[in-house]
C-alpha cells in the first residue's frame, strides 16, 4: 500500500477516536491489510473494507459514515477542527467545571473533609428550548466525597432484589450436590491408580438475573434525581448484566457511561448525554420505544425490570397500558418503585397510575425517599406472594 | 479456493441463491480473503445463518454448525472425553497387569470425541465452515472460551494438547443481539450489520427463493412488507417471513394481494398478536391499497 494512503488511514483513525469512537491499533493494521485485498478506486468498497474492520458496534456505524463522507472527500489535515465541529463534535470543550475527582483529590491533598457547603437542590440550568413539549435542561450533580462513595459501596451490598437467583445450566463441585461429575471422579480416581473411591459431586451454580432500570426524571422526579442516581451507579458497578435507561420525553441508555467506576465522571457522562433532565414526562411513549429498541436486546435470560416512576404522565396515559402489557410479557418480573409526594395516601386518582397498575408483578411505594439505605432496605423486602398483590382500588 | 474479488464473491453467493447487496459481499470477501471470523450482527429472519450454508456449498467446504444456548458447555461445544470407554480401558488394563500407562492412555485421540467447535479444526478433516449461530444466547462464560478459537484457529485441551487447524475454518458467528455480545469477541471479527433488503433486492430474493411466483404478486408483497417496516410494529417481519407469505400465498392460489387474503395469512408475516391485531383489517386493506397502485 503505498505510503500516504497508509498515512491516511492512521489519521482517519484519529478522527474516528475524537468522534469517540474506540479504534485500536490492531483494528488500524486490519483496515490496511483490508484495504490491500479490493480495489482502492471504489469508493464503496473502501468505506465497507474500512467499516468493517474498524467499527465492532451497529450504533458507531452511523458516526462512521459521516466521518467517512467528510474525511476522505478532502483528507486536508488542516480542516480537522472544522470536520470535527461539522461531526456534531465530540472535541474536547473548555469545561467550566471541576474535572471528575477533583474534590477527592483536594481532600486527599489537605487531608481534611469538605464542609459541605450545599444543602441546595441541584442546579437546573436550561439550555435551549427545543418546542413547547419539550423543555430540555441539563443537570449538575453535587459532587461526592470519597466517604459517601464508600457508604454507598457498602449500601449497595446489602441489596438483594427478591427472586434474586436463578439457576444456570452450569454446575460446580460440591460434596453434598445431587449430580455426579464424571470427569472430576475419573481425575480423582486417576490419583489412585483407576480405582474411584469417592464420588465426585456437582451442583447447579445459581446468578443473580440481569437487572434493567427504567427510571424516570421529569420533573416530578427531580428530587429523587440525585439518590437514584447514586443508586443506579452503585448497582450498575456491583453487579454484572445491569441495564439502565433514564426517560423524561424520551429514552436514554446510559448503560455505558454509569460503568465509570468514578461516580462523579460517570454523573457527567449522564448529564452531558440526557437532554430531557426535569422536563415533562411521556410514561407511555418512552416504555413503547424501550420495547421496540430495547426489550429484545436486554430482557434475555429471565431479567428483572425494576421500573421507577410516580406515574404521572403527561400524555394523559396514552397507550400506556399496552406499552405496560408489553412490557410484562416480555421480563421474568416487573417491578414498580413508586416515590410517592408525602401525604398522598396511596390514590390512584392519575390515569397513569390506574393504567399501569394491573401490569406490574410488584408495586412498592415509598413515601420518603430520603436516603440510599431507604431505597435498597424497601428494595430488598421479600416478595410478595403471588396472587395476593393489592387489587386496583378503584 | 477463495474467490478473487469482491465481483467474484457476489457471483458465489449468487449462484447458491443468496442475493448480497454491495456491502455484505466485501465483508464476506475480506473475511475470505483476510481469514477472519466474519461477526454478523442484524434482526431476526435477514439472512445472518443462510450466509453460512451459502459459502459451505460454494466453497465446497463442509459446514459444522453450532447453535448456541444458555449454559452452554465445553462438553456440548468443543470435546468430551468417551467416560465409559475410558472406564472399561482401566478395567482391561487392570486384568492384563498393564496399569503402568494407563494414566497417559486412556487421554489419547481415541477417547477424544468431537463436538462442533473440535470438529471445525481438526486437522484429519476436511476443511470447514463454521456456524457458531446466535452467539447472542450463549453465557459470557462461553464466550470468554471462544476467544483462542477464534484468534489462532486452535484448541486447547489440557489433558492432551493443543490441536491447530490445517487449513483455517471459514468462521461465521451471527447474533440476534438480544443481548450485547463482547468487545473482545467483537474485536477478533470483521464486523458486519445485515439489515432489511430494499424493495428492490428483496423482489430479487423473492425471485430466487420463491420462482414461479407471478410477477405481480411478488411486487404487490414486497410493496406490502417494505411498508410493514416503516410502522411501529414490535417485532418487523425479516425476509424469511416474506418468502414464507409469497409462498403461502402461492399455495392459496392468489395472483394478486386482497385485504381478505391479507387478514387470513397475517400469522405467517407477524408473529405477535398485538401486531397481527394493529394490521389487521382496515390497516391491512389501506396498505393492500397502496400497493397496487404501485404493482400497476
Amino acid at each position: 500500500m503505498s505510503g500516504s494512503l497508509a498515512a491516511n488511514v492512521i489519521e482517519f483513525a484519529r478522527l474516528l477516536r475524537r468522534a469517540g469512537l474506540p479504534v485500536g491499533p490492531a483494528d488500524m493494521l486490519a483496515a490496511q491489510d483490508a484495504l490491500t485485498h479490493i480495489d482502492i478506486g471504489n469508493r464503496a468498497e473502501v468505506q465497507t473494507a474500512l467499516r468493517t474492520t474498524m467499527v465492532h458496534r451497529h450504533e458507531h456505524a452511523a458516526v462512521f459514515d459521516q466521518a467517512f463522507a467528510l474525511f476522505w472527500r478532502d483528507p486536508a489535515a488542516g480542516q480537522f477542527d472544522a470536520m470535527m465541529a461539522m461531526l456534531g463534535e465530540k472535541a474536547p470543550k473548555p469545561d467550566p467545571r471541576p474535572a471528575p475527582g477533583s474534590r477527592r483529590v483536594a481532600e486527599a491533598f489537605t487531608g481534611r473533609r469538605d464542609q459541605r457547603e450545599s444543602e441546595q437542590a441541584p442546579e437546573y440550568d436550561a439550555v435551549l428550548t427545543v418546542s413547547e413539549a419539550e423543555r430540555l435542561q441539563t443537570m449538575d450533580f453535587e459532587a461526592m466525597s470519597a466517604a459517601e462513595i464508600a457508604a454507598a459501596r457498602t449500601e449497595i451490598r446489602r441489596l438483594h432484589l427478591p427472586l434474586d437467583l436463578r439457576r444456570t445450566r452450569r454446575t460446580r463441585a460440591d460434596p453434598r450436590g445431587a449430580m455426579i461429575d464424571m470427569a472430576a471422579t475419573l481425575r480423582t480416581g486417576l490419583r489412585h491408580g483407576g480405582e474411584m473411591l469417592t464420588l465426585a459431586r456437582a451442583t447447579r451454580t445459581v446468578r443473580p438475573p440481569p437487572l434493567v432500570v427504567l427510571c424516570d426524571i421529569s420533573g416530578s422526579m427531580s428530587r429523587y434525581a440525585q439518590i437514584l442516581l447514586h443508586f443506579l451507579h452503585a448497582v450498575a458497578n456491583d453487579r454484572d448484566r445491569v441495564s439502565t435507561f433514564l426517560f423524561g420525553t424520551r429514552l436514554s441508555n446510559i448503560t455505558r457511561q454509569l460503568r465509570h467506576r468514578d461516580p462523579e465522571a460517570a454523573f457527567a457522562l449522564v448529564a452531558s448525554q440526557v437532554p430531557d433532565w426535569s422536563g415533562g414526562t411521556r410514561i407511555g411513549e418512552a416504555i413503547e420505544v424501550f420495547n421496540r429498541q430495547w426489550a429484545r436486546r436486554v430482557l434475555g435470560q429471565g431479567a428483572i425490570v425494576l421500573l421507577v416512576t410516580d406515574g404521572l404522565d403527561r400524555d394523559g396515559a396514552k397507550g400506556l397500558a399496552e406499552a405496560m402489557d408489553r412490557l410484562h410479557h416480555s421480563c421474568r418480573r416487573l417491578i414498580w418503585l413508586n416515590p410517592l409526594l408525602r401525604w398522598d395516601g396511596f390514590e390512584p386518582k392519575s390515569q397513569g397510575i390506574r393504567a399501569m397498575l394491573p401490569y406490574v408483578d410488584e408495586f412498592r411505594p415509598v413515601h420518603n425517599l430520603a436516603s440510599l439505605r431507604a431505597l435498597i432496605t424497601l428494595l430488598s423486602r421479600p416478595a410478595p406472594i403471588r396472587g395476593r398483590f393489592m387489587g386496583i382500588p378503584t | 479456493m477463495n474467490p478473487k474479488s469482491v465481483d467474484e464473491t457476489a457471483k458465489l453467493l449468487a449462484s447458491q441463491g443468496y442475493v448480497a447487496d454491495r456491502s455484505l459481499a466485501t465483508t464476506v470477501h475480506l473475511a475470505l480473503a483476510m481469514a477472519r471470523p466474519l461477526f454478523l450482527e442484524g434482526e431476526p429472519g435477514t439472512g445472518k445463518t443462510e450466509i453460512a450454508k451459502v459459502l459451505a456449498a460454494g466453497l465446497g467446504r463442509r459446514l459444522v454448525r453450532l447453535q448456541c444456548y444458555d449454559g452452554m458447555d465445553l462438553s456440548a461445544a468443543a470435546y468430551e472425553w468417551d467416560r465409559a470407554r475410558q472406564l472399561l480401558a482401566i478395567r482391561l488394563a487392570e486384568a492384563t497387569g498393564a496399569t503402568a500407562s494407563v494414566a497417559q492412555d486412556i487421554y489419547s485421540r481415541a477417547f477424544l470425541q468431537a463436538r462442533p467447535l473440535l470438529s471445525a479444526i481438526d486437522p484429519d478433516q476436511p476443511p470447514a465452515v463454521l456456524l457458531i449461530d446466535e452467539l447472542d444466547r450463549a453465557d459470557e462464560p462461553f464466550e470468554a472460551f471462544l476467544l483462542e478459537l477464534l484468534a489462532d484457529f486452535q484448541l486447547t485441551i489440557p489433558e492432551y494438547g493443543t490441536i491447530r487447524a490445517a487449513t483455517p475454518p471459514v468462521v461465521v458467528l451471527t447474533s440476534n443481539r438480544t443481548r450485547e455480545v463482547h468487545d473482545a469477541i467483537r474485536r477478533r471479527c470483521l464486523y458486519q450489520w445485515v439489515d432489511y433488503p430494499d424493495a428492490a433486492r428483496e423482489r430479487a430474493i423473492l425471485t430466487a427463493r420463491a420462482p414461479g411466483l407471478p410477477a405481480k404478486l411478488s411486487a404487490q408483497v414486497v410493496g406490502f412488507v417494505q411498508a410493514l417496516r416503516e410502522s411501529e410494529l414490535f417485532k418487523l417481519p425479516g425476509v424469511a417471513e416474506t418468502i414464507d407469505w409469497a409462498n403461502a400465498l402461492a399455495h392459496m392460489d392468489r395472483t394478486e394481494l386482497t385485504p381478505e387474503a391479507v387478514d387470513d395469512t397475517l400469522g405467517v408475516l407477524l408473529k405477535y398478536q398485538d401486531d397481527i391485531a394493529k394490521v389487521r383489517g382496515e390497516t391491512a386493506a389501506r396498505m393492500v391499497e397502496a400497493v397496487r397502485d404501485v404493482a400497476a
